[in-house]
């Protein structure tokens, strides 16, 4: 079996990792790479659980090869807070209870971060359509929608 | 010790407020660890191979071939599992479901498993696990299986509940009845009767995090698991006895849990995981992938239910009665009775019989999904009650409030009630602005009640003061929507500390003594009435430490307020201690200070909601969408009133799933034909409005303050409330869950032809 | 499994025509992947096309668009001639999956994952799209509908790999719409999905009419019954009508998981109605 290394971004840093062909970029952040933020909720792009952004874009993990980020910028759960800091839509989400078992709780954040970056000020529609290929089974997606409302607001410093 | 549960209004400062939640930040930055996030030295990694058949001998399995391939470490059949069941039915089911031994019953029992070294090389190995099966005739529908004709599976299964006691098998495992007075006597009184046959289709709870565990055995008998599951101390149990384990000396960790809903109350391929570790001799790390999570896991029942409901014409119920039938999978439980005995529930009823028949089907094992068969009886009971209400020509809230149950009514299952809040939230309802609300072309309303019991049940708690005087709070049920924030709550408010100073935190089975799982709704109910217990014998010792660092009698010593105050003029210049005050001394008055509480909690109290639903229907294509949405239910008293809420609109949303578009969809081969999130629709964000709560606190009499449990009603009135607003807006009488695009337009087109 | 990204057409189209045993282009890779996750499946070559210049690109020319093959449906919303010129291709696109699957997911690999409830392709071959095909025997180009043949099966023979999907300049007075019947709001498979494309004339009504059908049949159905309904008509209700029935008729479904023979039938006609109402105001028509 011949492995193939890879050289790519994540979280801005550079890192270097041998993987075999078939290894979904999920499987090397979690099992090469002790990246375990991203969850494997179906394995097949249903769920969201594996959400990461690449190259500005929200993907799930799960649908992409490990290969296939050479040279790519990649972005995980584990990058989202600024050291000590919480990203905004981190401290929302807590604050509102957005989160029960919170197993999606990465894979909305990754999403959430990426709607906020196209669209500021979205929408209650925008957002629900936005983190459709999300899923929650807890919360009924409620408290969630307030959440990114919320941590939109602060970011464009509307306050609260 | 003796503790006193009887709730006393008192203000309360902690419980009732919002405080962010103690494992808030792990899980926002991806720290916290679910059932896959853990690895253990030199771990393998574990497939199991699964039945393509719904009914099948299995006659021979040859895994000499994986066994041989390089990398394989273990391979197991039922052959490593013998039968330690000692005749308990129950636990033999279980042990069945987690390998088929003689016969595989559904599409996706398991056969054989595998520990390799890594995901690819098991993969391989399950090609070459040859297995030759006698494929039989099959059954998956609940009312075909119980046709005189259909397959059986069990020869030996004779209906139980049935005098004289059948001679044929069938497929039918029991009966079982509840109510009371005479319904035919009741039904001659009746001006109006409503009568109908209702279905429901079998759902999955749909918990987004796979079932996952890492074990671990030992040459000298121990063994450790990680493992996502609601009831760890019920898994070591369960697990040590199939494998023969010592109780004790099996230490179960449970991780973050993912979702369970009902579906991590059973074990499922955690005994294969300790059997192949102690094969291999290494630890083994199985998870499943999400079609095995469907294919063999947890799904509920499905159903047929007929209903009669007689009432006089101005509204007064004179008799109901209602047939139940659940299918189970294939081993017979108890999920029919379960239905049979909460039909009625929400009703004062003097005439009442419900009768549930237990089916056998090729199908997974059901497990419990929230308030477990409750909904679907609340659907076939709730429909009836609507339409009884359109009959009679009376609005349907004050049709309900008319016959509702209240405190002193002879429930249909047998208890008379106590203080309860069917009443309140009808009459919530009533005044709901919901209720008023126009309604636009294509919309419908509806509405419906639910009830669930609620449990209490073996509960165990270790309360740790630190020599900061911050406090540990050690509990034994998992926590599954945030327990650990209501549990810090109510440490708080006993104790009189700080909410902050407070860190709640699952105990592992060898550091807390035995806990029953987190199920009906137990949760915060039981740990809450533990920790209270603890934290009061903790208050106990503190009064005899500050009694010591005073040096006065410890009756001269009261707790107010989270301080230790001398009582009587003499003490007139002491200071009260404080819990640190007491928790820095403590080295010097007797060593650490703790509470603890080893309890049964009994006197969980029942718990009701009623929910309102607006639908807007696309009559040219049947297409669905839920545009409003309320849900009222009694709390008992809400600790942590978001995630009281959240639990409202988590189940309302499943409720809805199940209403509308969620099933298994089964081929003429007995295969399930969706297994997996693409095709098995649970609602996305965008199907969804916003879901407004109103939380109703009518005290439970037997919790010190008034709690009860809250997290499965919110399951039980959708199905109905969702179904009467379709019907509503149609103006065709939708019988058949979920009430999914192809049935809507399938009816429309009925009502069109007349 | 092999994983090889060439940096030439040339060279793909090599390792492709020259691989034993199974191969597959990946573009998006959001149908490919999801195979991958089965036990049933195995490949012996990846070959990742995304390294190819030119395949990431939109190009428009004196003709119309060339979408490269790797071009993502997101890239497709953004591209505002694109959106304007052919709006129900784009919002077909658009349809696929959720924002993650958006990302990475391509019209391309829709038409050559061959799925009878693809969204794209009704869309496509409502707009009569063209494909460029490079083979080792040289370029060609062929028409979108034939590439799929049947359920996952096409047209495209091996070592051939589409380079780009080629939509003509719209004529004058023309718009297209895509509408598909899914039980959720997102992320499920098309049950039915139309595609109606018109021309009008001067005076208002319709000059030429393409309407494709998915999830109705083993693959796309360009139906010239449905088409004949329209022309001529100012699309008044007896037009609707008759389009409604000649969709349900041309429908062929079958009952499965997603739905059923009889639903399939009815919703094909009444979402045809509703597609050709929103491409004939898209066209000018009022």
């Amino acid at each position: 079996m011949t492995s193939i290394a890879v050289s790519t971004t994540i979280n801005g840093d550079d890192v270097e990792f041998l993987c075999r062909a078939d290894e979904t970029l999920l499987d090397v952040l979690r099992n090469r790479l002790g990246l375990m933020g991203a969850k494997e909720g179906c394995g097949t792009g249903d769920c969201g659980a594996c959400s990461t952004i690449m190259d500005g874009r929200v993907v799930c993990s799960c649908l992409v090869l490990g290969a296939e980020t050479e040279g790519r910028e990649i972005e995980t759960i584990e990058g989202m807070a600024n050291g000590s800091d919480l990203h905004p839509l981190q401290s929302k989400f807590i604050e509102h209870a957005a989160l029960q078992c919170g197993v999606c709780t990465p894979g909305f954040l990754m999403a959430a971060k990426a709607l906020l970056a196209a669209h500021p000020d979205p929408t209650e529609k925008e957002i629900r359509f936005w983190l459709a290929g999300n899923l929650c089974r807890c919360t009924g997606y409620d408290k969630i929608v307030r959440a990114v409302q919320d941590a939109a607001a602060e970011m464009r410093g509307e306050g609260t | 010790m003796s503790f006193d549960a009887t709730y006393k209004e008192k203000k309360l400062k902690s419980v009732g407020t919002r405080p962010l939640r103690p494992d808030g930040v792990d899980k926002v930055t991806g720290r916290a660890r679910y059932g896959a996030d853990f690895n253990m030295p030199g771990q393998l990694v574990a497939r199991v191979l699964r039945s393509p058949h719904a009914h099948a001998r299995i006659m021979r399995i040859d895994v000499s071939r994986a066994v041989a391939l390089k990398g394989v470490k273990a391979v197991i059949t039922a052959a490593d599992l013998p039968d330690l069941t000692n005749g308990n039915a129950a636990l033999y089911a279980i042990l069945d479901n987690c390998m088929a031994r003689t016969k595989a019953f559904y599409d996706g029992h398991a056969v054989a498993a595998v520990a390799a070294i890594d995901a690819k090389v098991a993969r391989e190995a399950l090609k070459l696990i040859e297995v030759e099966y006698d494929v039989l005739p099959h059954v998956v529908d609940v009312d075909a299986a119980m046709a005189p004709d259909a397959p059986l599976l069990d020869e030996n299964l004779f209906t139980q509940g049935i005098d004289p006691a059948p001679t044929t098998p069938s497929n039918v495992g029991n009966r079982s009845e509840f109510g009371h007075g005479d319904v035919e006597s009741g039904f001659a009184k009746a001006d109006v009767i409503v009568e109908r046959s209702y279905k429901t289709e079998q759902t999955h709870q749909g918990y987004i995090e796979p079932h996952a565990c890492v074990a671990s055995c030992n040459v000298d008998g121990t063994a450790e698991m990680w493992v996502c599951t609601q009831g760890h101390f019920v898994y070591r149990q369960t697990c040590a006895d199939l494998l023969g384990l010592e109780v004790s000396k099996l230490r179960v960790t449970s991780s973050e849990i993912g979702g369970g809903f009902g579906g991590k109350t059973h074990v499922w391929a955690e005994p294969l995981a300790l059997a192949l570790s102690r094969k291999a001799g290494r630890p083994v790390k199985l998870v499943m992938s999400r079609e095995e999570v469907f294919r063999a896991s947890g799904p509920t029942s499905q159903t047929s239910i007929d209903v009669k409901i007689g009432a006089t014409k101005d509204g007064k119920i004179t008799a109901a009665l209602a047939t139940l039938r659940y299918s189970s999978g294939p081993y017979a439980d108890s999920w029919a009775e379960t239905g049979a005995m909460t039909s009625f529930a929400c009703y004062d009823l003097e005439n009442v019989k419900t009768v549930g028949f237990e089916v056998i089907v090729n199908r997974p094992k059901v497990a419990a999904y929230r308030a477990p068969s409750a909904p679907m009886a609340a659907f076939a009971v709730e429909s009836a009650i609507d339409e009884l209400a359109h009959k009679i020509g009376m609005d349907s809230v004050e049709l309900r409030i008319k016959n509702a149950a209240s405190e002193g009514s002879r429930s249909s299952y047998g208890p008379i009630y106590g203080p309860i809040g069917i009443g309140p939230t009808l009459e919530a309802a009533r005044t709901h602005p919901h209720m008023s609300a126009p309604l636009g072309k294509n919309q419908g309303r509806g509405m419906a009640c639910g009830f669930w019991f609620n449990f209490g049940g073996q509960t165990c708690t270790d309360l740790n003061i630190s020599a900061d005087g911050t406090v540990t709070l050690a509990v034994g049920t998992v926590d599954v929507g945030g327990s650990r924030a209501s549990l810090s709550l109510i440490a708080a408010e006993e104790l009189g500390i700080s909410y902050d100073d407070v860190k709640a935190v699952i105990a592992d089975t060898s550091t807390l003594g035995y806990n029953d799982m987190t199920d009906g709704s137990r949760g915060t109910f039981s740990s809450s009435m533990a920790t209270i217990s603890a934290a009061r014998n903790a208050i106990v010792t503190m009064r005899e430490r500050a009694a010591l660092m005073w040096d006065i009698p410890v009756e001269d010593v009261a707790w107010e307020e989270g301080h230790a105050k001398a009582v009587g003029a003499s003490y007139d210049n002491r200071a009260p201690l404080s819990v640190k005050d007491i928790a820095a001394e403590a080295g010097n008055t007797g060593g650490p200070i703790a509470g603890h509480s080893e309890l049964v909690a009994d006197g969980a109290g029942v718990s009701f909601g009623t929910h309102i639903c607006d639908v807007e229907v696309d009559p040219e294509t049947g297409a669905t969408r839920v545009i409003r949405y309320t849900v009222i239910q009694d709390a008992g008293k809400a600790v942590h009133p978001a995630y009281v809420e959240g639990q409202y609109q988590g189940g309302a949303a499943q409720g809805i799933g199940w209403a509308l578009n969620e099933e298994y969809v089964y081929g003429a081969d007995g295969r399930l034909q969706n297994p997996g999130f693409l095709d098995y629709r649970i609602p996305v964000c965008s199907d969804l409005p916003m879901i407004d709560t109103q939380i109703l606190e009518i005290p439970n009499p037997n919790h010190p303050y008034g709690v009860r449990g809250v997290g499965e009603t919110s399951i039980v009135p959708p199905l109905a409330a969702v179904a009467n607003a379709v019907s509503d807006a149609v103006g065709v009488r939708m019988v058949h869950v979920p009430v999914s695009p192809p049935r809507i337009l399938a009816a429309l087109n009925a009502k069109a032809k007349g | 499994m092999r994983y090889e990204r060439p940096g030439t057409i040339e060279d793909a189209v090599a390792m492709l025509a020259q691989a034993s045993g199974r191969s597959f282009v990946l573009a998006g890779g959001t149908d490919l992947l999801v195979r991958m996750k089965s036990d049933d499946f195995d490949a012996d070559l990846v070959v990742d096309i995304k390294a190819i210049p030119g395949m990431d690109e939109i190009a428009e020319t004196a003709d119309g668009f060339a979408i490269g093959a790797a071009v993502s449906c997101a890239e497709l919303a953004e591209n505002s001639a694109l959106v304007s010129a052919w709006p129900g291709v784009v919002e077909a696109a658009n349809l696929i999956g959720s924002t993650q699957i958006q990302s990475r997911c391509t019209m391309t690999g829709n038409l050559c994952n061959a799925s009878p409830a693809a969204d794209s392709v009704p869309a496509l071959v409502a707009a009569d799209a063209r494909v460029r095909v490079i083979g080792p025997n040289g370029t060609r180009t062929i028409s979108a509908q034939n590439i799929p043949v049947g359920p996952g099966k096409t047209s495209l023979e091996k070592g051939d790999i589409i380079d780009a999907i080629l939509l003509a300049r719209p004529q004058p007075r023309s718009g297209d719409a895509y509408l598909r019947f899914i039980p959720r709001t997102e992320m499920d498979i098309a049950v039915v999905g139309v595609a109606v494309n018109l021309t009008l004339g001067a005076d208002g009504s319709v000059q030429t009419a393409r309407v494709a059908l998915g999830a109705v049949a083993p693959s796309v159905i360009l139906s010239e019954e449905a088409a004949r309904t329209l022309i001529g008509t100012k699309l008044e209700a007896a037009a609707l009508g008759a389009l409604e029935a000649a969709c349900s008729a041309a429908s062929i479904p079958i009952d499965d998981k997603r739905g059923t023979v009889a639903f399939r039938k009815q919703v094909a006609g009444v979402l045809a109605r509703r597609a050709a109402r929103i491409a004939y105001e898209r066209a000018g028509g009022k």
